[in-house]
């Protein structure tokens, strides 16, 4: 039996284990893709205090490198189940069955679909869910971005030094990302802002052509010809293996406090995973040293 | 064995013309899940006997990627005999990786 074993190799997950390893625990990792989770996909930290730049690859693979030299146990197996026998946490992988006394989850968020027909099929074949890796693709190309945070508009702002044109495809009126971010996509010449705006179809044959576009406001319906469509409009956890044992929102959120406590005693959610309102990679860091000094106290 | 390096000069010669199984990953310097993924390729080049495992570098050798339609990456195209016979896009771990290949 372990002290913690920890789900999702992610900044939460990775933070977390240093703290336990750090306190002297037995520490297990199951992650089920390549660690490092979504800040991977982040070219530029330019907010995580004390570091004034780094690339999300080299933040994470630092996190990692950090937690084995602590003496991090780190598997990659995909988690299929998780339940309590008295107060040992049992969780089963694809092939293992593991057990520990405190369990921190940290299984971060995927990206949201728009939920449109075709979506699926078209993805890679126009459709992206991440500028910095499928950008260069689209060099001298019109694209759209959809969403109002901070990753639709620095997706935009990306794709601009590309791109011919850029469109970013908002619902409403005002954005939810940094006023400074939509400043100075304002003065890009090839940034457009298409406001009060769904996507309501996709168009073309094998690869993306274009989309059509619907008013909110007026209801009235437009066809934007485009090559590729950044879909950013936020995340969805994946937490429906936890739902028979603990607490979840009703977006599927793990129901936790500020201490990463969940209705199981024992259990911790950190980061994205957890019902929470700020998402940032220090808030991720944060959960992670809260849920893994609150487990091994377990 | 190492991992070979594609260029348009070598891909007839390595991946077309080659009588067996390559993995081919398109990746880029600046590609986040690229770098994450690449010790992986490098890690199963030096293990499996029975392919080849080749990169293409999409900002050196546009060419290719183009002709294979990737609009993704890292995209991965396992050949058969010179005829690609599975894609896959992202990111995955080795085992997932070795699995293209079977």
């Amino acid at each position: 039996m372990r002290d913690v074993i920890i789900i999702g190799a992610g900044t939460a997950g990775l933070t977390a284990a240093i703290y336990a390893l750090r306190a002297g625990k037995s520490v297990l990792v199951l992650e089920q893709g390549t660690y490092g989770g979504q800040i991977v996909n982040t070219p530029k930290v330019e907010n995580y205090p004390g570091i004034e730049q780094i690339s999300g690859y080299e933040f994470a693979s630092g996190l990692f490198k950090q937690a084995e030299k602590l003496g991090m146990e780190y598997r990659n197996e995909k988690v299929i189940g998780v339940r309590q026998e008295g107060t040992c946490k049992v969780v089963e992988t694809e092939g293992e069955t593991y057990e520990a006394a405190a369990l921190v989850l940290a299984t971060g968020a995927k990206n949201r679909p728009l939920g449109v027909e075709r979506e699926t099929e078209l993805t890679g074949r126009g459709i992206s869910y991440c500028a910095t890796c499928d950008g260069m693709f689209f060099r001298g190309k019109k694209v759209a971005v959809v969403g109002g945070g901070n990753t639709a508009l620095e997706d935009a702002a990306f794709l601009s030094n590309y791109c011919e044109q850029v469109y970013v495809i908002h619902r409403r009126e005002t954005f939810r990302g940094e006023d400074k971010l939509v400043k100075e996509l304002r003065e890009k010449a090839n940034v457009e802002f298409l406001l009060n705006k769904t996507v309501q179809e996709l168009k073309g044959d094998t690869t993306l052509q274009a989309v059509m576009l619907r008013d909110k406001n007026s209801g009235e319906v437009s066809r934007l010809e485009i090559d590729g469509l950044f879909v950013a409009i936020g995340q969805v956890p994946e937490n429906g293996i936890f739902a028979d044992l603990l607490e979840l929102d009703e977006g599927g959120y793990i129901v936790a406090g500020e201490d990463c406590r969940t209705n199981v005693e024992g259990i911790f959610a950190a980061g994205d995973c957890r019902k929470k309102t700020v998402r940032q990679l220090t808030t991720a860091a944060a959960d992670g040293a809260v849920a893994a000094l609150g487990a091994a106290q377990i | 064995m190492a991992v070979l390096h594609l260029t348009t000069e070598n891909f007839r010669r390595e991946v077309l013309e080659y009588e067996g199984t390559a993995l081919v990953d398109f990746w880029a310097s600046w590609c986040g899940p690229c770098q994450m993924v690449g010790p992986i390729v490098e890690e199963i080049a030096n293990e499996v006997t029975d392919a080849k495992i080749c990169k293409v570098n999409v900002d050196e050798q546009p060419d290719i990627a183009g002709k294979y339609n990737v609009m993704s990456i890292p995209t991965f195209i396992v050949f058969k005999n010179g005829a690609p016979v599975k894609v896959s896009t992202g990111a995955m771990p080795k085992a997932e990786l070795l699995g293209l290949l079977r």
